[in-house]
């Protein structure tokens, strides 16, 4: 479905040359669940936004259901059937949920659709569907709502950076149930950014960053063990 | 209302939200003269002899009832200055409608300026809506200057909403408050310019009696080449509290004012103001664009959403 081909991508450096953050990366993903992990400032955030079309690439090519997407827009990719949840999400002041779940569904929902998504967040949709998705809400609230608005836009490729973060009150099981539920739905592949080990549990592939490459790639029998042998244990602890 | 065209039917709208004579009290008035007037059993309308205008009396005690007052002017040119007195009875609850609808289809400038003057008995509480709109395919400017005075009693709510969103092309708002102990004033404005238009807003409030309060909140867009000028005077002459918060949004060649003032003279007075102007940020419309939505409908969802 998505095929990265020698992705590479370099910023200025404050030194005034650049820095090379993603160098060749080569990718394919067609699997369910596949989940990108690595250290932080590995490009795990950059290759995101590239898959979205938020950084255009240095050089490389990408193709989504064999259409060349390099150098489609944000727009035109979400109308292909590109989904991107933020690691932070983004605050509007007037905006409320209803308005932004029903922008994701592409119609006018009714309270009772939308209210939909938001109960399968945990969230007691009476509570936030006039709320305004400013300051006032939580990190953790922001982040199950941005979660309600991709279960909303059911695209073939979804794309989740950290979407753990911030959620440690509500639980990773009811996390996973909506991956699995989102799943079912659209039939897609849903890409998964995470340091999280149950998150990792459930990939059907784990690729593994590291400086801006791919370190190790597969299915998870065979890189995690690699991943937890070689990292300390507490950037991957489990966390309930 | 046989006799308004479609084009003060649609001004009515605009302005009023309403398509017809609304049920109760109201003063229409059109192009400059009195269109139709109507008294309920609490509200009393009484045209002006000394000068244009009508002093309306409402009754103490009057509750959930609701009062329209629009001004339609389709008569290119047209100049006037309207004073109206609003006598507000003690214990009242009330909402009042009112608004400037202007179509400009020649070259002159029309201009409709009105001086409002809010007497607030004790307790009273009155929700005031206020909205501005402009059209016309004339070169003549639609000018829209509205004074608001308003005078608190004892323990007196007031909350006064006002929109100019489109077709004004240069307003003064001044509106100055006086509120006695444990009166409140909410104003919450919203102003959005284009072209080379220019809008200022002044809001003088002297927070006068014990434990009153005021909350001034405007929100505003300003595109192409158009200019605002926010200015807030809060003074807090007693224990009382005060608030003013400016927020605008900031595009193309533009340019925004924001100029506050709080003073305090009691030791006790608490005031607060917030200003900010910025452009769209960058990451709002990057979101509503993984959503599916073009650089422009992002924009004008913000924006939407930011005067809503």
């Amino acid at each position: 479905m998505l095929e990265l081909q020698h992705i590479s991508f370099s910023a200025p450096s404050e030194e005034g040359g650049k820095t090379e953050i993603l160098k060749d990366i080569n990718l394919k993903i067609s699997e369910r669940f596949v989940a990108i992990t690595g250290p932080n400032g590995s490009g795990k955030s950059t290759l995101a936004k590239i898959i979205a079309g938020i950084i255009a690439p240095t050089s490389g090519r990408i193709l989504f259901d064999g259409e060349d997407i390099t150098n489609l827009s944000i727009t035109e990719r979400a109308h292909r059937g590109i989904s991107f949840a933020f690691q932070q999400p983004v605050r509007f002041k007037g905006l409320t949920v209803k308005d932004l779940i029903s922008l994701a569904a592409g119609e006018k929902l009714s309270i009772s659709a939308a209210c939909a998504y938001l109960s399968e967040v945990g969230l007691c949709a009476k509570e936030y569907i006039n709320r305004e998705v400013n300051a006032s809400l939580s990190g953790g609230e922001l982040k199950r709502i941005e979660i309600a608005e991709i279960l909303a836009r059911g695209t073939k490729l979804s794309v989740f950076d950290e979407p753990e973060a911030g959620i440690d009150l509500w639980s990773f099981q009811n996390l996973i149930k909506v991956f699995e539920k989102m799943h079912e739905k659209t039939k897609g592949s849903i890409l998964i950014i995470s340091h999280q080990e149950r998150i990792l549990n459930i990939a059907d592939k784990v690729v593994m960053v590291a400086d801006g490459k791919i370190a190790a790639e597969g299915k998870k029998e065979d890189v995690l063990p690699k991943l937890f042998g070689t990292v300390t244990g507490c950037r991957f602890t489990e966390v309930d | 209302m046989a006799q308004l065209d479609s084009i003060k039917k649609n001004l009515l709208e605009q302005v009023a939200d309403i398509h017809e004579v609304p049920a109760g009290a109201y003063s229409l008035r059109v192009d400059g003269k009195l269109f139709g007037k109507n008294n309920s059993e609490n509200i009393e309308i009484v045209t002006k002899t000394d000068k244009q205008g009508i002093d309306i009396y409402v009754k103490p005690g009057t509750k959930k009832e609701s009062l329209h007052i629009p001004v339609l002017l389709a008569q290119s040119g047209l100049k006037e200055l309207v004073y109206n007195d609003f006598h507000i009875g003690e214990d009242c609850d009330i909402t009042i409608v009112a608004g400037c609808g202007i179509h400009n289809g020649g070259s002159a400038e029309s201009e409709h300026s009105g001086i409002h003057a809010f007497y607030l008995g004790k307790n009273a509480r009155v929700k005031y809506i206020e909205k501005h709109y402009g059209e016309g395919d004339g070169s003549g400017k639609n000018t829209i200057n509205p004074t608001t005075v308003a005078e608190l009693d004892e323990g007196a709510y007031m909350e006064m909403e006002t929109a100019q969103i489109k077709g004004i092309d240069s307003t003064n708002r001044m509106t100055r408050a006086k509120l006695a102990d444990k009166a409140t004033l909410i104003v919450r404005e919203k102003v959005m310019t284009h072209g080379s238009q220019r809008a200022e807003t002044h809001f003088e409030v002297d927070l006068n009696g014990r434990d009153c309060g005021t909350h001034v909140i405007s929100r505003s867009v300003a595109r192409d080449s158009s200019t605002q000028l926010f200015v807030s005077h809060v003074n807090g002459n007693n224990a009382c509290s005060g608030h003013t918060e400016c927020d605008a949004i900031i595009m193309d060649g533009a340019s925004v004012s924001a100029v506050p003032e709080i003073v305090a003279n009691h030791p006790d007075a608490s005031l607060i103001h917030e200003a900010a102007i910025g452009k769209i940020a960058g990451e709002q419309l990057i979101k509503l664009m993984t959503l599916g939505l073009t650089e422009k409908e992002a924009e004008e969802q913000i924006i939407g959403g930011f005067l809503k």
